[in-house]
């Protein structure tokens, strides 16, 4: 069968025409659902931090979304430590603020949210801080969640997650096992340096004595270089922040 | 049951095919075994390997593929005598992978945790060469009820083997099936120091090969398939 070439233009066009309508169409009134399973998933990652991802597994969502309103007072600070609560005019808040977008501005220019883990109705009770990091794996970007205790030098927990990194290997930075290694380690050493927490090359090998150390991922050492780069990049960035928390606890010692 | 149905179909319509007759029936189950996309024709490796870890992201993606193949060979059917045949491949190109954007999406919205894992390989059924296949070899030919039953079949013979590595995978890899740790229930029965060791190598890729492999084994020692 041999069609005209108006007829083959003519085609292309109509049949391109019904399926963007269709794409777009779906696209517009699947958006809303979408951005609240993306927020959901946000906040999944934020307490995951602090509380047993068993625990989150066990609730529903709008459980998550009452835990989140009712525990977690958030806010977003700047590289010195100030808070920062409208940009050009607008006012901003740190479920807003996008990390993986201000991790391509200049250290000095990007945005930080800090999520505060408070006793229920209490948020003067804090519990832990929690600072969202990002970075570079092996194949494609990393980020997470670091959970401070109040003391703001021993860790309290942290979440990882991976664009793309090798299942088996470098995705295992999501596993719970992974990261329970975290639990309990100092970023800060005794004369007050900031030296964050290193993934030491290799697995298997026992660091429960060293405050500045985890256990590696076998096979996957880029990604282990790429989740310490993150949490140092982005502790230094928190640095003027987590000295100003330092002060406030000393006041409030004396 | 089936056959019922056909016999009274039969009896309206002499000179309508039964609705199930035993040349449809043939195009659902050929490719199960015999005519297998993944174990005999070889297509289709790539997600084989990438998502068969575990249970439930294998099961997401034969659902999507299923549903990909049979909408797409239904859509190319309907429209196999309005293609022009010199830009048919684009179209049905097109038509892939408007589909499977469909299905992402969907995913997006309502399986949150499935579409963070299984994004990249739900974007590459676009370029599984089943889908083309089924749509080159029989949909462009063939009527749309006998092209749904096609795809059908191509799918469930994809689904099924994937789903045969995903079930050897997790067991052996993680321990578990459908995410249910049944490694630690045995223990939990035994007693606990009864130990069953994960296997890692299950986990990366090089396992799906080899269960692959010895599925691909087992089923020509049984049917004496021969690659000529």
């Amino acid at each position: 069968m041999q069609q005209s070439n108006a007829y083959v233009i003519t085609f292309s066009v109509v049949l391109t025409i019904i399926l963007g309508l269709l794409l777009s169409g779906t696209s517009e009134v699947l958006k809303p659902i979408q951005q609240k399973a993306e927020a959901l998933d946000t906040k999944k990652q934020i307490l995951g931090a602090v509380i047993p991802a068993e625990d989150i597994e066990a609730m529903k969502p709008d459980e998550i979304d009452a835990f989140y309103e009712s525990r977690i007072s958030s806010m977003v600070v700047n590289i010195d430590g100030e808070e920062v609560t409208e940009v050009g005019g607008s006012a901003i808040t740190a479920e807003s603020v996008d990390v993986s977008k201000n991790y391509k501005k200049a250290p000095e220019e990007r945005l930080y949210p800090v999520f505060i883990f408070h006793a229920e109705g209490g948020p003067e009770d804090v519990a832990s801080y929690i600072f969202p990091v990002y970075g570079n794996g092996l194949w494609d970007n990393i980020w997470g969640y670091l959970a401070l205790q109040t003391d703001v030098n021993t860790i309290e927990g942290v979440t990882f997650s991976h664009a793309g990194e090798t299942p088996g290997l470098g995705a295992r930075i999501t596993s719970r096992d992974v990261q329970s290694r975290y639990e309990g380690k100092q970023i800060f050493d005794d004369s007050g340096n900031l030296v964050s927490v290193d993934m030491q090359k290799g697995e298997g090998k026992d660091y429960s004595g060293e405050e500045h150390k985890v256990d590696g991922l076998s096979g996957a050492t880029i990604t282990a270089v790429g989740v310490n780069n993150m949490l140092k990049n982005y502790l230094k960035s928190y640095r003027s922040y987590i000295d100003k928390i330092k002060e406030g606890n000393q006041v409030a010692l004396n | 049951m089936s056959t019922e149905t056909a016999e009274k179909v039969l009896e309206e319509k002499k000179d309508v095919e039964a609705f199930l007759s035993k040349r449809r029936k043939k195009l659902i189950t050929d490719p199960l075994v015999d005519d297998n996309p993944i174990t005999i024709q070889v297509l289709g490796i790539c997600s084989a390997l990438a998502v068969t870890t575990q249970l439930q992201p294998t099961m997401i993606m034969a659902l999507s593929v299923i549903f990909v193949i049979v909408m797409s060979n239904l859509v190319i059917s309907l429209l196999r005598n309005k293609i022009p045949s010199r830009v048919r491949i684009i179209v049905q190109l097109a038509i892939v992978a408007t589909l499977v954007t469909l299905v992402n999406e969907v995913l997006k919205a309502f399986a949150y945790d499935m579409y963070k894992e299984l994004s990249v390989f739900v974007g590459l059924i676009i370029t599984n060469c089943i889908v083309m296949g089924r749509l080159e070899a029989y949909a462009m030919g063939n009527k749309p009820y006998d092209s749904i039953l096609d795809g059908f079949g191509s799918g469930l013979g994809y689904s099924w083997i994937i789903l045969a590595v995903a079930f050897f995978r997790e067991l052996l890899g993680s321990g578990s099936l459908f995410g249910v740790p049944v490694y630690d229930a045995i223990s939990g029965l035994i007693g606990e120091d009864f130990n069953l060791a994960t296997n890692g190598l299950m986990v990366s890729p090089v396992g799906a090969f080899i269960i692959l492999g010895l599925i691909i084994w087992v089923q020509r020692s049984k049917t004496g398939y021969v690659e000529h």
